[in-house]
């Protein structure tokens, strides 16, 4: 396939690596906040490629991991009640809530039903007109806008059993907080390519100047993430610390306008809870007021806020990028994909459940 | 995140923005996706798909940037070569 | 009562209802009905002819047998059905075990209010398979539950037969230095089943690979090869199957995923429900442990075959660390393959 294969090239990957390695003088450490670049990192093993100096750290890029639990509760109560439709996107099924999560739920007779896009739970409800369908709305800002576009256009068709169940969550307002605490060692960051193709890259720029990191927005295939981690380690030995574009192919410094301009119609901004994290002002989008006739939380109830206990997980600091899930005590033994501790174990985004995945051990020494 | 895949548009259909959809062909499977986010794309186009929405079109010049990189890193490297064979 | 009067050569006798019910399941007149209408043509040879509670066979050993339920949702996908799948299933186990499949059996537990247009339809896929197998099914059963315990129909299939093979075919006979190899492109199934699930959907030619592979399994078994294993990939995918057999085996396996085949539209399929191939379902496809020194005569062998034209070896067997399973990455790296704790679900991340 064109724009995907050309960027998984052996040999390419390997110059770059080997590009990375001869302009490194210094250790640094580069974070990327995005479940589908951990994703790509650990399964294709582009870390190993990298010299020991340059650590990468996974940070709170995983929506479904920083939904709050609470959410998850609502739309398990939701999909629990006789003549309810819960969809949702194949990620949140998993997720514990504070008794069971989404599976148990269908397996105790809930009609969950997973799609693809929210568009289908908008075909669920236009075909099931006697039932209630809620779409249980989770992400950044690359899917809220699709998300949106469910309410925008069931309002417009004055559709009326349907609603949405929205825990959306902001990227610059968590990098911010992770830049902002004391204990911050993040040299630069990779920024998220597909959040970045909605948004564009200009709130990044005031970030950079601020705290004097390069910040590269870049793609999710190896040679994307390799030359992002190339052009973030030149930025540092250089001593620059710009917003630099390395997915061009998709990314523009404006953004999406028209996306933009849905996600405001129907959102408004909210302080948000990030499980693992807490509360980040402005970190969230909720439904907007004109809307309220497709917010879940005003047809089914609010969400009631709830904290959550630690007990031995220890998700919060590695969303943060302040631990590696390797080094956490549980990791492997109590803690694994089957009995999960915490989100970041269950999600298969999760920098848990990715390191678990692809490398449980550190491989022989000897293996190529 | 985010998962999103490339694909190319086969064919396009509506008329009102918001509804207007594509099939896209992402290398042997078709499906519908929702153009509303890519007003610009037109058939041919290569668009980046993410929960059955385009959120891009790829942009073929700007795609090679990554390969124009490597040529330049290729030519530092045959330098350094040079270089040091001369030392 | 006047039903007594159909001969059993009309290949289709009439029955008035057009869907399950209870009373079919009772033992009485209905369920009698019922047989002869839809299963006893369809099955029909001399042990089940005799109508007896079992089926007499007069079989040496040494025999394997093997059992399997299936409980398939939709019960009609692309490619294939949940009869094709009970049948194959049992005769591709088997087939693991070098034996040749002869006589099978097959019990059914059916929804009430069950379309029997659809049951006839699953029938003659089993019948169909059956015969292509070489197989009878000498005994069944049938039982009907209320409306809502089914999901339409489950089956079980068992199966027995005669081991053809000459050495003994078990993961503990896998040796460092084999070679590993599949016998086709890997992922159909999972993705013809994804394909016609809701929202999920996309327009696709990918059929299920639901196939009998006894051809060139017992061909292996039977070609002087040293086979030390046979395993058929099924839910798990292949990743499923290696990370079981290296488990068991106390080895490690290697593969290379670029090795490893898989057709573009399936793979298009998994690039954009961010599935891994590795862990799709498949249910026509086997791995092939053989000294390395035989793999390229395997893999001739199994080419003569239509169902496993795409044999190609994927990897290798060593010695350490045991139970683990390695991929070679499209990048060059080494990575973990390890066994998903349940269903792949499509992600959005």
């Amino acid at each position: 396939m064109k724009f995907r294969d050309e960027y998984r090239d052996p040999e390419a990957a390997q110059r770059l690596a080997a590009a990375i390695a001869r302009i490194t003088t210094r250790p640094w450490t580069l974070m990327e906040v995005c479940g589908g670049q951990t994703h790509a990192i650990v399964r294709y093993g582009i870390d190993e490629l990298l010299p020991p100096a340059i650590t990468l750290v996974h940070g709170p890029g995983c929506p479904v991991c920083v939904t709050p639990v609470d959410y998850v509760d609502k739309a398990i109560e939701i999909a629990l009640r006789p003549g309810t439709v819960l969809c949702s996107y194949g990620d949140m099924l998993r997720v514990p809530g504070s008794d069971c999560d989404l599976l148990a739920a269908k397996a105790r007779g809930a009609d969950v039903r997973i799609v693809y896009s929210p568009l289908d739970a908008l075909a669920v409800a236009r075909a099931s007109p006697g039932r209630e369908v809620v779409f249980f709305a989770v992400g950044f800002e690359t899917t809220a806008p699709a998300n949106a576009m469910a309410v925008f256009q069931a309002s417009r068709e004055g559709l009326r059993n349907f609603s949405m169940l929205a825990s959306h969550v902001l990227v610059p307002p968590a990098m911010r907080s992770i830049l902002a605490s004391p204990g911050n060692r993040i040299d630069g960051f990779l920024a998220a390519g597909h959040v970045c193709t909605i948004m564009g890259y200009e709130e990044y720029e005031p970030l950079a100047a601020e705290f004097r990191v390069p910040i590269v927005v870049t793609g999710f295939e190896p040679l994307d993430i390799l030359e992002g981690v190339y052009l973030a380690v030149r930025q540092l030995e250089e001593g620059r610390a710009a917003v630099e574009n390395q997915y061009a192919r998709s990314v523009r410094r404006a953004g999406n306008a028209p996306a933009q301009e849905i996600m405001r119609e129907v959102y408004r901004v909210v302080r948000r809870r990030w499980r693992g994290i807490g509360e980040i002002e402005e970190s969230g989008l909720a439904i907007a007021p004109a809307y309220r006739d497709y917010d879940a939380e005003v047809r089914f109830g609010a969400v009631a806020a709830r904290e959550e206990a630690p007990g031995e997980c220890i998700s919060g600091l590695v969303l943060s990028g302040e631990r590696k899930p390797s080094s956490c005590a549980a990791f492997g033994t109590r803690c694994t994909p089957e009995h999960p501790l915490g989100v970041t174990m269950v999600s298969s985004e999760g920098a848990c459940a990715a390191y678990y995945r692809y490398r449980r051990t550190p491989l022989p020494a000897a293996a190529e | 995140m985010c998962l999103a895949v490339p694909g190319k548009v086969l064919s396009i259909s509506g008329d009102d923005p918001v509804m207007r959809v594509a099939r896209v062909d992402f290398g042997g499977i078709v499906k519908e996706i929702s153009l509303a986010y890519a007003p610009e794309a037109g058939i041919g186009a290569y668009v980046l798909v993410h929960v059955g929405f385009a959120i891009a079109v790829l942009d073929e010049v700007e795609a090679g940037r990554v390969f124009e990189h490597l040529r330049e890193i290729a030519d530092i490297e045959e330098e350094l070569a040079a270089g040091s064979a001369r030392a | 009562m006047a039903d007594d009067s159909f001969a059993l050569s009309c290949p289709a006798p009439a029955l008035a209802e057009e869907r399950i019910q209870l009373a079919h399941g009772s033992g009485g007149r209905a369920t009698e009905r019922l047989l002869d209408a839809v299963f006893r043509p369809a099955f029909a040879n001399p042990a089940l002819d005799r109508r007896h509670d079992g089926a007499r066979l007069a079989i040496d050993g040494p025999l394997a047998f093997s059992t399997d339920s299936y409980v398939v949702r939709p019960l009609v996908f692309p490619g294939g059905d949940i009869g094709s799948l009970a049948v194959n299933g049992t005769v591709n186990d088997l087939a693991m075990c070098g034996a040749r499949a002869e006589y099978l059996s097959a019990g059914f537990i059916l929804e009430e209010g069950l379309d029997i247009a659809t049951l006839r339809a699953v029938v003659d896929s089993m019948r169909a398979a059956a015969a292509a197998a070489g197989a009878a099914i000498i005994a069944g059963d049938l039982k009907v539950v209320d409306h809502g315990k089914a999901d339409g129909m489950f089956i079980n299939t068992s199966g027995i037969g005669r081991i053809v093979a000459r050495g003994v075919i078990e993961p503990q006979a896998i040796r460092p230095g084999d070679a590993v190899i599949v016998s086709g492109d890997i992922g159909r199934h999972g993705i013809a089943i994804m394909a016609t699930r809701e929202g999920l959907g996309f327009e696709s030619a990918i059929v299920s690979d639901c196939a009998s592979v006894a051809g060139p399994a017992l061909a292996l078994c039977e070609s002087g090869l040293a086979v030390h294993c046979l395993r058929d990939l099924t839910r798990g995918g292949l990743a499923g199957a290696l990370c079981e057999i290296a488990e068991t085996a106390g080895l490690a396996v290697e593969i290379d995923e670029a090795l490893v085949p898989v057709r573009d539209d399936v793979r298009a399929a998994c690039e954009l429900l961010g599935l891994d191939p590795l862990h799709v379902a498949n249910e026509g496809r086997f791995v092939i442990f053989v000294p390395a020194a035989e793999a390229a005569a395997a893999v001739e062998t199994c080419r003569r075959f239509p169902v496993a034209v795409g044999a190609r070896i994927v990897g290798a067997v060593a010695a350490a660390p045991a139970g683990r399973v390695t991929a070679r990455s499209a990048i060059g790296v080494r990575r973990v393959v390890d066994m998903l704790s349940g269903d792949q679900l499509p992600r959005i991340c």
